[in-house]
This record gives C-alpha cells, structure tokens and sequence, in this order.
C-alpha cells in the first residue's frame, strides 16, 4: 500500500440558509483556501473528486455546474460521487493505490434550505416499499432511537448530556452552526420533533461546504510539515432493508472499523458523524472506542450538518488536530443513508 | 408470468401485478447576489455581465466565479441588447406543457460585448429563414420584470449577417 496522508483541509461557515451566494459562490472560496494551503491549482492534482446530491439542489447534474468553482480547463480528470464526499475521498485514495496518481482534491457540498430536507431525504429509500409512505430522515432515526431505549441501552439523558457536550466542544469550532447549549435538564423539556428524539438530539438543518488536498508519500511531505496519514481506511453497508437490522448496532461499522484497524493502537480523540444524539454511542461501542477516546473535539453533526459534507469535514478536522499536533492517533468517522446505513471509517496517525 | 400460490388466510386477494407511487418535491430558490443584480437590470432594460480579472471574457448573466479561471468576478460591464445568432433549432415537435406553437425557434445569442451566449428564442421573421450569424435585438417585453421573461423574443435588425470568423470561437 502506498503512504498517503491529507494534507489540507477548509471549510465554510456551516449555515442554516446560504441564500446570497449560488452553490458555486460559495463553494469557490473554499477550493481557494485549499488552493493556498498547497499552492496548487486545478491542473496540479492527478484528480478531482466531489461529493454532493442532486435531490438537494432540485436540478439534474447540479454537481456539473459546481466545477466551476475548480477552474477546470484545460480539461481535468473528475468524479462525482452521488454521496458524502468521504466517500469520494475513498475514490480519490484508491486511485492513488493505483499508482495513477499522486494527489487529489476532494471537495463536498450541500444546501438543504431550498427544499424541504426531511421529504428530499425520504427519495433515498428503497422505492417499492419505504418510499411512498414518505417515511422521512427523522422518522427513521427516531425508530432507531425507540429501539436503543426499548433495549435498555440509553436514556434520553444519556442523548442529552451527548448534545450538550458536542455542542460545547462547537464553541471552539467558529465554523460550527450551533456552538453551545443549555444543560440536559433545560434541554430535555425540549418537544419532541419524533418521539423519542427531542429538538436537541437531531442535527440542524445545515447549508455548507468543505474540500480537502490528499497526496502520497513525498508529495505529502513537501505539501504539509505533518501530513495526517491514512493507516486505515474502509467502508461497509448495511442491509437495505430497515426490517432485516438490528438498529441498536452498526455491524458495517464494526466490519469498516475492524478492516481499518482501528483497535490496533490506543485512539487520542475520534470525530464520529453522528447525526442524531443516539448514534453517537450506537458508533462509539460498534468501533470499540472506550471513555478514554475524546469524542468529536470539533462539536461533530450535532452542530453542523450539511448534507454530503459533514463526512468529509469529520475526516478533515481529524487531520488538522493531527497536523496541529493536538494528537497522534485518531478515527474519523462518516455515514450516509437512513439509520447509519453506510458508514466509512478512516484511521489517521501523525508519524 | 409465474403463478404465485397465496396463504389460504390471503386467497381471495387480487394480486398486484404493478404499482404507482407519485412523488413530488417543492423547493424555494432565492436568486444569489450576482443574479440578484443581473435581473434588477434587465428590469431596467439593461443587460449586465462580469467581466474576468484573468481571462477578460465577459460572462452574461452575471456570474459570481469565473466557470474556467474560478476567481471571484466583481467588475461589472454593460452589453448591448443586440447580437449574433450563433447556433439555433427550429422546434417543430409539439409537446406536453409548450408553451409556444410550432413551429418556432431556439438560438444562442452572442450579444455585442459579451462573450457567452444566452438563450432565448427568435421570432418575427419566418422560422426558415432563421440562419447562423443573423443580427438580432431583443423585443423587450411591454412591462419588463427581473425575469429572463422581460425579452419576448430576438428578432431580426435588418443588418447585413454578421462573417463567421466574428463568432466562431463562440459556437
């Protein structure tokens, strides 16, 4: 396997609505930022990558427009990936196992405010027998939620002394939408949005953007003065079919984790995308990751969670804290799909 | 197709050999700053585009990055509402929810000054004449709004066709 480590990462202010600047607009300034950080430009990368779903703009290849913001002529080498743009970063690394290449930039983005999230989000279930009844983003995690309760696992304090604490750790995140909280007792006389899952155990509606810069070996090297380097990286799903899992668990996360070797050395802090309060711990025990392993430093999706982008921001703000010295090993963490159904794990460590 | 054998307990019920599930979804768009501005112009009657700080082209609408250098585009430049018809189609397939009668015709439009095209549709003239390099104004709507809408239609000046080196860079 060859050696490769991200070496840059930006991001915008994660939003509730982004209405004065197009996807492009805002997007732009931060492939700009990582344009500074490397100083390279589009013809520079062996690949572009990109995360992002059309279901949220409304509009067939929307993903086209955006490359706009990349300056991509003379013409470039590109993907697009109708998911998280962790996952293009997977794309991205296993071009550069190839050899093919030795760097690429990775960029995600999604505006939920134009439409109405929890019905987008519902299009995404199988269409014979889930989709038409509708069953929307929060409905689904809140079955979820119901089944860790029905099981003794967690209680609804649990989930939100887990939301004070995200969004307490978002108060040194100035990119974070939501940065503090009241405390649990405060929050837990919240409504309910679904039962069980409270206003502050669901994620907020988010409008956003982040890119990041991976290269191999020497390119990485001269690129960073400590590259976060990938050790591990896997990603697994879960049944289709909401019917056939057991929702308390997260078997693909296990099997995603266990390939990328997670348990093999002791962990420093892990950013988990963890978009409801409850698949936090759903996450934390399927990765075996105990009470020594901060959780989510950045605030993680409980205070800021653009579609398609919260992945790659986990992976992100991971590597800075490596790259900043404020660790040496760390697990980020991304999900896509109803009830933790995809999830992708990646291992990174500073030497 | 194979015959399925039901429970005794759902016997009686008809089989279903297909089914229709409609799905719809709304959305709410607010036009950005830099189409914002382009579209309180055309109120006006005036057509704004930008203008790159690298490659000089100037874009119409107005755009806020530049699609092939992606740096931000803040100088603004008034174009004319005359041009060249550089590509077009004559529609004569009627279909569900047109609002025009066949047939008409779609063009590209290179205005004087800009240096992307813009869409819209050429009347007052016989569609078979409609050709490459043809000159056009815009037929401005009576009461122009900030819509696209505000121009009927391009029709035709009368100047002698515009030679296809002027616009082949431009197809």
């Amino acid at each position: 396997m060859r050696d490769v480590a991200i070496v840059a990462f930006a991001q915008c202010d994660q939003e509730r609505r982004v209405e004065d600047r197009s996807d492009v607009e805002m997007l732009s300034p931060v492939i700009q930022d990582v344009y500074a950080q490397t100083g390279m430009t589009a013809a520079d990368f062996g690949f572009v990558c990109s995360g992002s779903t059309d279901y949220l703009a409304g509009q067939a290849f929307s993903f086209v427009l955006t490359l706009d913001s990349v300056g991509p002529w003379p013409p470039i080498a590109e993907s697009h990936v109708e998911m998280d743009g962790a996952w293009a970063m997977y794309e991205a690394w296993v071009k550069i196992q190839t050899g093919a290449i030795d760097s690429a930039l990775i960029y995600a983005y999604g505006k939920s405010s134009p439409g109405d999230l929890r019905a987008v989000l519902s299009r995404q279930m199988d269409p014979y027998y889930v989709a038409p009844l509708w069953a929307d983003s929060v409905a689904l995690a809140a079955l979820q939620a119901q089944s860790v309760l029905d099981a003794g696992i967690e209680t609804e304090r649990d989930w939100a002394e887990i939301a004070v604490r995200n969004r307490t750790n978002a108060e040194s995140n100035p990119r974070a939408l939501l940065r503090g909280s009241p405390d649990a007792d405060t929050l837990l006389n919240d409504d309910f949005v679904v039962n069980p899952l409270r206003r502050h155990a669901c994620p907020p509606i988010t409008d956003g953007a982040a890119a990041i810069v991976i290269a191999a070996g020497d390119k990485a090297k001269e690129l960073s003065d400590r590259p976060a380097w990938i050790r591990g990286l896997d990603h697994r799903i879960d049944a289709q079919s909401l019917g056939v899992r057991d929702l308390t668990v997260s078997a693909s996360t296990t099997k995603a984790a266990a390939k990328a070797g997670v348990a093999d050395k002791p962990v420093d802090f892990a950013e988990l995308h963890a978009p409801f309060a409850h698949q936090e711990g759903i996450l934390r025990r399927a990765m075996g990751l105990d009470d020594s392993v901060d959780i989510n430093p950045s605030g993680g999706a409980l205070a800021a969670n653009a579609m398609m982008t919260a992945g790659l921001i986990r992976l992100g703000e991971a590597a800075t804290r490596i790259t900043n010295g404020d660790g040496d090993r760390a697990v980020a963490h991304a999900t896509s799909g109803a009830c933790l159904q995809q999830n992708l794990v990646c291992v990174l460590e500073g030497e | 197709m194979t015959e399925l054998t039901l429970p005794a307990s759902i016997a009686d019920a008809e089989p279903v050999r297909s089914i229709r599930t409609p799905a719809r979804l709304d959305y709410i768009y607010t036009a950005p700053l830099a189409t914002t501005e382009f579209l309180t112009n055309i109120e006006q009657k005036r057509i704004i585009g930008s203008r790159c700080p690298k490659c000089s082209k100037v874009y119409v609408p107005i755009r806020g990055v530049c699609p092939t250098d992606a740096v931000p585009m803040t100088e603004r430049v008034e174009v004319a509402d005359t041009g060249v018809v550089t590509t077009f189609c004559v529609v004569n397939v009627q279909f569900y929810g047109q609002a025009v009668e066949v047939p008409y015709v779609c063009a590209t439009v290179l205005l004087d000054g800009a240096d992307m095209g813009l869409f819209g549709m050429v009347a007052g003239m016989p569609a078979a004449d409609v050709r490459m390099g043809l000159r056009v104004k815009a037929k401005w709507a009576d009461e122009p709004s900030k819509s696209l809408a505000s121009i009927d239609y391009w029709e035709p000046t009368g100047e002698p066709d515009a030679e296809y080196d002027t616009y082949k860079h431009y197809l």
